[in-house]
């Protein structure tokens, strides 16, 4: 890059930022929410426990309700009905050429369950669960993966946090700044390769959820 | 991906076969023998004749008091591929790339992807909450929202999955499907760390979680670096509200991000110590390696670009001799600093020409303008940003993460250009 060229960049990112102050300081703009407010939206569950309501639900508890209100979309035994997601199995298929992520193959954390449960389902129904009901379905879900194997089992705010989930050591943070994606030298510009070969090519697969090679990309 | 794409030159199913004549059509096209345009041309509208627009009186004002594009333009549509979700309330759609020029993606054509439908918001009622580790949890309305210093910002918004279904091979025909989960806009609103300041960050805050008003209350974890950097609260697009599609009245904007944390229907953003390991962030939005490990918390959309004409949907036309080559290109780094485009599989690389504005974490259109012999032709473009990143190969993206990570698809495209003009997704060697 000239130069110039160089000049006129930085003047033109100058023009399109910094022009907001860094603070606008305290404005009095908002209403104070009052703990009632907050109580009442505030429905979010960490890993830690924290968020969890007053609460408990047997995994038989759980299995009545999966039933009426999840299995039409989960399967009853959460193994998914046409393009709705799978809940359960999938151990051990991480590394395959068909990977099926559920909540006892994949999901770290328990508390996520029953984050999402409350907040968005049943689809369509959201936030529409008491917390009594949330806990057995989770404990159901539990039993479900096999990470729990007592019908009677009790789920509750006491013992939540005691539970681990087989994948919570699957994860890692972001290593793409390690991959070799920036630029180690100029790349070739000219006479760069001999020999070119079409290696693949698009094919439109006429996908019906019941083709068992569908061209899986899940979207939910 | 299920599918491994098949072998090469596998004939083409029927499914392909009308998937490419709808698409041919929708282009204004006829898929017969050669490639022709889809009007007849009318001689009564040609010199030496006078058109009957050129005699007569159009339409007055206030025909339509929110134009609309040209019947004419009928084909220009976000369009959806049927099978890939269960439900078209959690479902997606693609901008149509190839039919649009510059950076600003128009409103009505910005993708759309909802997880319990289109929220029907009525502006009075809308309320955004701050709670959680600041000194006063505040309700905040529209109208506190806009009584805050305003700020404009053009930025391109990518779903993390957009080009995630070739990571096996090349599956669809069309940038549309391929790459159409991008758009780019202009943004107005409030700096987050605006809201955040009126309500008074705790020194122990380290993220925040933005709550989605819609029925699937989608939430997420960000850095509070992050929030007090560069995020907004914006309430228009393109100069007017916000679309109900793109969270009317009120979203957050996740500059470089992902799009999916670019949270819809605002309703409430928590102050916290600790990130909330939120189900799309961890069942989904994390990239499944080779090996069984998944990578979580990759925010920034990688440096990307796309040739958007010619392609599978955008056939040559006109036969050889001058031709225009366009594509966009993006990062989340910052600026596109140079575009490199080849016709030759990567043989030769030539610089394309960047016009119009080069903004950090914003859409850049490039062209490159070449004399078409008629033969075929394997077109790629190659994108630079000013963090010293370019654009991979996909086999080199393959390399690094094996084929199951669904998102974050970055690769190099290839297109085949045919004699005849027509175009196909491919890869190559």
């Amino acid at each position: 890059m000239s130069r110039f060229l160089k000049s006129a960049a930085l003047v033109l990112a100058l023009a399109v930022a910094g022009s907001m102050p860094a603070s606008a300081g305290k404005l009095g703009l908002g209403t104070p929410a009052t703990p009632e407010e907050v109580a009442a939206w505030d429905i979010d569950v960490r890993p830690d426990g924290q968020g969890l309501p007053e609460g408990r639900g047997t995994v038989a508890e759980g299995e009545a309700i999966f039933s009426e209100q999840c299995a039409v979309c989960h399967g009853d035994f959460g193994e998914g009905a046409g393009r709705w997601p799978v809940l359960a199995g999938g151990a051990g298929s991480l590394s395959s050429h068909d990977p099926v992520k559920t909540i006892g193959s994949y999901w770290p954390y328990l508390s996520t369950v029953y984050d999402y449960v409350y907040r968005a389902m049943p689809f369509g129904n959201a936030q529409s669960l008491s917390p009594d009901e949330t806990y057995a379905i989770v404990a159901y879900l539990l039993y479900l993966n096999d990470v729990v194997t007592d019908e009677e089992f009790e789920l509750s705010k006491e013992n939540f946090t005691s539970i681990k989930m087989p994948n919570e050591g699957g994860f890692i943070d972001d290593t793409r700044p390690e991959e070799p994606m920036k630029a180690a030298a100029e790349p070739c510009m000219t006479d760069c390769k001999t020999d070119v070969k079409i290696t693949k090519r698009a094919r439109i697969i006429d996908v019906t959820p019941e083709d068992e090679e569908a061209a899986g990309m899940s979207v939910d | 991906m299920k599918k491994t794409p098949g072998p090469d030159g596998a004939p083409a199913s029927p499914g392909r076969r009308s998937l490419l004549k709808a698409g041919l059509a929708v282009g204004g096209l006829v898929a017969t023998g050669g490639l022709a345009r889809g009007s007849e041309v009318n001689p009564d509208n040609l010199p030496p004749n006078v058109a009957d627009w050129s005699r007569y009186l159009g339409a007055g004002v206030d025909a339509a008091p929110y134009g609309v594009p040209s019947e004419y333009e009928a084909h220009v549509v976000r369009r959806s591929v049927e099978w890939l979700t269960a439900s078209r309330e959690s479902s997606v759609n693609f901008t149509p790339l190839h039919e649009l020029d510059g950076v600003i993606t128009p409103n009505g054509l910005c993708f759309e992807r909802h997880h319990s439908g289109v929220a029907d918001v009525n502006p009075t009622d809308y309320r955004l909450m701050i709670n959680g580790l600041v000194d006063t949890p505040l309700v905040f309305t529209l109208d506190d929202l806009k009584r805050f210093p305003r700020e404009n910002r053009l930025y391109f918004l990518e779903c993390a999955a957009n080009s995630g279904m070739e990571w096996r091979g090349a599956q669809l025909n069309g940038c549309q499907f391929t790459h159409g989960m991008v758009h780019c806009v202009m943004y107005t609103g409030v700096p987050l760390k605006y809201l955040l300041e009126e309500a008074g960050v705790k020194t122990n805050a380290r993220w925040v979680m933005p709550e989605g008003g819609d029925s699937a209350g989608m939430n997420r974890s960000i850095p509070l670096e992050k929030a007090l950097d560069d995020c907004m609260v914006a309430f228009k697009m393109n100069g007017e509200a916000l679309r109900p599609e793109q969270g009317y009245p009120a979203r957050l904007v996740v500059p470089g991000w992902e799009g999916n944390m670019w949270v819809k229907w605002l309703r409430r953003i928590e102050v916290g110590d600790e990130p909330w390991h939120a189900r799309e962030e961890t069942s989904k939005y994390t990239d499944l390696l080779e090996g069984g490990k998944a990578r979580r918390f990759t925010w920034v959309m990688d440096t990307k670009s796309v040739i958007t004409n010619p392609s599978p949907q955008a056939p040559i036309l006109h036969g050889r001799g001058q031709t225009v080559l366009t594509g966009l290109a993006w990062s989340g780094n910052g600026r596109i600093t140079r575009v490199d485009v080849t016709t030759d599989g990567g043989r030769n690389w030539h610089q394309a020409r960047i016009d119009g504005p080069s903004l950090p974490k914003a859409l850049h259109r490039f062209y490159y303008e070449f004399d078409w012999d008629g033969s075929p032709l394997l077109l790629q473009s190659r994108a630079h940003d000013d963090a010293g990143y370019v654009q991979p190969t996909k086999d080199a993206l393959r390399a690094a993460r094996g084929t199951n990570s669904i998102y974050h698809n970055n690769g190099i495209q290839t297109w085949e250009v045919k004699a005849d003009g027509s175009v196909e997704n491919v890869e190559i060697s």
